[in-house]
């Protein structure tokens, strides 16, 4: 079977502005979320969130850019930027036609959305922007990756909430794995951090007004990110071939539906995702060292991905170490996944776990080993990284070390 | 809202909560749970959403921690106590 191993990343999220800030604010335990700075933030309940502060579009963008890319593409091409030079491709002749990028996004060009119906409902206009709906499509992201590198081969965009990258990074990985691709560019990105993307979310009452506490007895919700992650996903032969230094192998993926709520999560679900996601990978339970948690800080989440660690892995939950990022960054929504498979790499790259910061109290129904407040340093081979999407649709990627 | 009696606040709470419960406000008992009443989490965000946009009011609440907040919301009668409580709040 043929094997995927990564051999680029890219980011910018509320912790940095590339992969090596990102990742010593991880180490660090750095907290990226703050007082949220938008028009209209004061009509808000929920006035904090995981934002990119200083961000200057002009810098990295011309004036013809700006007026077609909403600030999910512009953060996809950063990232994008950041994976394709590490990875050290480029593309033409047979690869461009072999290569393509599959991202995942919930939202979308949400605040297009946002300014544009402000124009012309609140403000009265009767004429948009041309550009409006090749700025805000979902996949307008995806499409300008696949412009800008040259990427001919298979290429979309995943719409699964809280899932979208999870479910396209392991599209990707089974496109090359199949043998329709050798290499794939995917991730995720989101910009829902406007004031419709927030009032809507405000609506279902699941936010937390002070922070994202994931595991800790006294957490009351999640907070919102924004940002992007894109790796490079290579058929192994080939990037060996090449001699590319290879970051970490993709080696399993699973996705299953817990048919059941809209919105609840399902145990059993989960655990099915996180099962098949190790026997994909050929991964006994006790090979797997670190688990990226979905924990976004909800009552619910985080009590149900708990039992669910519990029953995938059996006796082998009380060693392994889990963790949620989002404690740092936020919940990126379509993004998070991609942007938490950083967390995955540096485990395995560097043996530093990433710590769930903001733990306060321990909760029974939470008894695992979330590395609380402080990275630590841990030798693992294997790791997975858990999303769990309203919907009840879940997705488990497993990687190994290089 | 400025003479909204106490009796009209209990119907309109009453049927509020009949609708999530699909039942007729008859049907609703003041020492009845929303559990008894087969609303779940979803249909008390739906409920709390009504009143809000009913009584014109902000009603603190937070799914993560629903016995946590200063709305009880433990029976019928408790909240219609808390939503007058709001409404006084709003008037006052």
């Amino acid at each position: 079977m043929r094997r995927v191993v990564i051999t680029g990343q890219g980011t910018i999220n509320a912790l940095g502005s590339n992969v090596p800030e990102t990742l010593e604010a991880m180490r660090e335990g750095r907290c990226g979320i703050g007082p949220l700075e938008f028009q209209d933030v004061e009509r808000l309940s929920i006035r904090i969130g995981g934002q990119i502060k200083n961000y200057d579009p002009e810098a990295a963008f011309n004036r013809q850019q700006i007026a077609l890319f909403d600030r999910f593409t512009q953060f996809t091409l950063l990232a994008a930027r950041e994976a394709i030079g590490q990875a050290g491709l480029s593309f033409s002749g047979d690869l461009a036609a072999r290569a393509g990028v599959v991202l995942g996004t919930s939202g979308g060009g949400m605040n297009t959305l946002d300014e544009n119906y402000r124009s012309v409902y609140e403000d009265g206009k009767n004429r948009v922007h041309p550009f409006v709906v090749p700025k805000l499509m979902n996949n307008a992201a995806a499409s300008h990756v696949s412009m800008e590198w040259n990427l001919k081969g298979p290429s979309f965009t995943v719409a699964t909430a809280c899932a979208s990258s999870n479910h396209a990074m392991g599209q990707a990985m089974q496109m090359i794995r199949s043998g329709m691709a050798d290499v794939m560019v995917t991730g995720g990105s989101e910009a829902m951090l406007c004031f419709g993307g927030i009032k809507a979310w405000e609506g279902l009452r699941v936010m937390s007004r002070d922070a994202c506490r994931p595991f800790s007895a006294n957490r009351n919700g999640m907070v919102q990110g924004e940002g992007a992650a894109v790796f490079v996903f290579e058929e192994y032969e080939h990037a060996r071939a090449r001699g590319a230094d290879i970051l970490a192998e993709v080696a399993g993926f699973a996705m299953t539906s817990d048919a059941s709520d809209i919105v609840m999560p399902s145990k059993q679900g989960a655990a099915r995702a996180i099962t098949g996601a190790m026997q994909d990978a050929r991964l006994a339970p006790e090979d797997v060292g670190y688990i990226n948690a979905h924990g976004t800080g909800t009552a619910a989440n985080d009590k149900t991905e708990c039992a669910a660690v519990a029953d995938a892995f059996g006796s082998h939950a009380d060693a392994l170490m889990i963790s949620s990022t989002k404690s740092m960054h936020g919940h990126l929504i379509g993004g998070t996944g991609a942007v938490e498979l950083l967390a995955c790499i540096m485990a395995l790259r560097e043996g530093v776990i990433a710590p769930t910061i903001g733990y306060e109290e321990p909760d029974p129904e939470c008894a695992l080993d979330v590395v609380p407040n402080v990275a630590r340093s841990a030798k693992v081979s294997a790791v997975l990284s858990n999303a769990f999407a309203f919907g009840g649709l879940n997705a488990v990627l497993a990687l190994k070390e290089a | 809202m400025g003479d909204l009696m106490a009796k009209d606040i209990k119907t309109r709470v009453i049927t509020i909560i009949a609708e999530q419960a699909v039942v007729e406000p008859g049907d609703v008992s003041p020492e009845q749970s929303l559990e008894d009443l087969g609303i779940d989490s979803m249909g008390l965000v739906e409920a709390i959403f009504a009143i809000e946009e009913t009584f014109d009011v902000s009603v603190p609440f937070n799914a993560n921690e629903p016995t946590d907040g200063d709305f009880d919301i433990s029976s019928v009668a408790a909240i219609i106590k808390a939503v007058e409580g709001l409404v006084a709040e709003q008037h006052a």
